[in-house]
């Protein structure tokens, strides 16, 4: 059964088409990842998924729900971890937890208890009174991921959610969100970088590139289509060897901002 | 505990825990307050106006409250990209309830900045004439919060950078607050003045602490009052719209 089916999805900014026709399913259980260059939609793909951005044209289908009918059902069917860090420095762990919970409405006789069982779940209950702004970046990610999971949703999106972190954080995050994939069936849709992750932890992979899908399949589908020993390889050759051309957005000025506003803490 | 409720502490519990910014943002006007009144003191005296400390300090606190309640603008810029303000755009919850929560946070907040600086000013001298009037203030002053935060969020709506929020500083804060009558008195004003002091939404807050606090106005307590309300009301609306339309 698909938990996400996307038909002929696009979205124009001005005349730029970020996302051009897109069509993908997702099955209920998958870990599906979206591999892309910069700049190729994954991210602008992820948002009309999850009811931030509405799409110029096509057909989503979330849970059952569609995005722009029924926002409400199909928020509380998804988790997100943003690529940027979406907590609130200034508060507790244990605060930003409750904070979900109650924007999510899940009933205050079990909040206690949810959030407990999930901040064990990450590892982060012994600092549960402790400011978010004394976590590191690895620490911060485990509680988005905790706290993404505290409404128990359906589908996990993750945007880029390893990035800058060290390959031990790395491997500990993998093996709780594969733990999940298996005991709960959750769905997992992430985008990445790094092919390793992509090649060892998805089950099924679309490529993305200027706003288009180039190539759909595992693995090992992936490798033979481009007679590629690598996922790496295979990459490159669906997309090209061209950097790509990226501007230096305002939001990239704010990214530079922010890290050293943090002290260039990791 | 509801969403708004929850979204209101969020505001007052970030305010707390930062002595620092507390601090901070309490120089300016209390810069302002301790300055001005030491320097034109005995000028506006001898103008025969009375005591500058008395005339001033309402304006010093509209003051506070003004900026503090446009910085709050600020903070929404920078949550939408590396915050907070993603968790409550896909959250299941309606964006009139994150807005209203946000500005009553945001408003209480600017209000708090308003009542310690006016006991603050009494350390310099201000004295109010009647301390039943102080709750009445406590209520203008909310208002006053109330408008310029939503009004803060309206502009930050709009905006995707910091960067513009410098020119709306600069060209429409700084005006609105040096306009309003908060520093000088708006009787004598030449006819074009006094028009663009009407027009100015905060000098009817300035006017209506003046009034509530020092038994001195000018335009009346009651006018004060309707055009704050309406005004408030206004941008409360027009925020909420704005707000609503954001996408990230």
């Amino acid at each position: 059964m698909n938990i996400i089916e996307v038909k002929n999805l696009s979205k124009k900014f001005h005349d730029f088409a970020a996302v051009n026709d897109v069509s993908f399913n997702v099955a209920e259980g998958e870990i599906f990842a979206f591999l892309g260059p910069n700049g190729a939609g994954k991210s602008t793909t992820i948002k009309m998924l999850t009811t931030l951005l509405h799409p110029t044209r096509g057909e989503i289908t979330l849970n059952g729900f569609d995005p722009q009918k029924d926002s409400n059902s199909v928020r509380h069917s998804f988790g997100i971890v943003f690529q940027d860090p979406s907590l609130d420095d200034d508060l507790t762990a244990w605060e930003n937890m409750e904070f979900h919970s109650v924007l999510y409405k899940v009933p205050k006789a079990i909040r206690a208890e949810r959030i407990e069982k999930m901040l064990k779940f990450v590892d982060l209950w012994d600092r549960k009174d402790s400011l978010v702004k004394e976590f590191s970046g690895g620490m911060k990610r485990r509680l988005e991921i905790g706290r993404g999971l505290l409404h128990n949703p359906k589908i996990l999106f993750l945007d880029e959610p390893t990035l800058g972190l060290d390959p031990q954080t790395r491997n500990h995050m993998w093996n709780y969100l594969r733990e999940l994939n298996k005991t709960e069936k959750m769905t997992i849709f992430f985008t990445t970088h790094y092919m390793e992750e992509a090649d060892k932890i998805a089950q099924k992979i679309a490529v993305i590139d200027h706003g288009k899908i180039v190539a759909m399949g595992t693995s090992a589908e992936l490798k033979e289509q481009t007679k590629s020993d690598t996922l790496e390889a295979a990459f490159l050759a669906l997309t090209g060897k061209d950097i790509r051309e990226d501007s230096g957005s305002s939001l990239d000025t704010m990214r530079r901002m922010h890290r050293s506003r943090m002290g260039l803490k990791k | 505990m509801s969403t708004i409720y929850i979204l209101w502490l969020r505001q007052i519990k970030r305010y707390y825990r930062s002595k620092s910014r507390m601090i901070g943002s309490l120089s300016q006007p209390l810069l302002f307050l301790v300055s001005l009144s030491f320097g034109f003191g005995s000028t506006f005296q001898k103008a025969g106006q009375g005591d500058y400390t008395e005339f001033l300090a309402p304006g010093i606190v509209a003051m506070s409250i003004i900026f503090s309640a446009i910085f709050f603008g600020i903070e929404i810029i920078w949550d939408r990209q590396f915050g907070f303000l993603k968790e409550t755009l896909v959250a299941p919850v309606s964006r009139l309830e994150i807005m209203v929560g946000r500005t009553l946070g945001g408003a209480t907040v600017a209000t708090c900045q308003g009542i310690i600086v006016f006991f603050i000013s009494m350390l310099i001298g201000f004295r109010i004439d009647n301390w039943s009037a102080f709750l009445p203030a406590v209520f203008v002053m909310f208002l006053i919060a109330t408008l310029f935060t939503a009004l803060g969020t309206m502009i930050a709506s709009f905006m995707e950078d910091m960067h513009g929020f410098q020119l709306i500083m600069n060209f429409l804060v700084m005006p609105l607050f040096f306009l309003s009558g908060a520093l000088f008195p708006i009787e004598g004003l030449p006819k074009g003045g006094a028009v663009l002091v009407a027009c100015d939404p905060l000098s009817y807050g300035v006017d209506a602490l003046r009034s509530l606090l020092t038994g001195v106005s000018h335009y009346g307590l009651g006018l004060d009052l309707v055009v704050l309300t309406l005004t408030t009301i206004i941008f409360l609306i027009l925020g909420g719209y704005f707000f609503s339309k954001i996408e990230v």
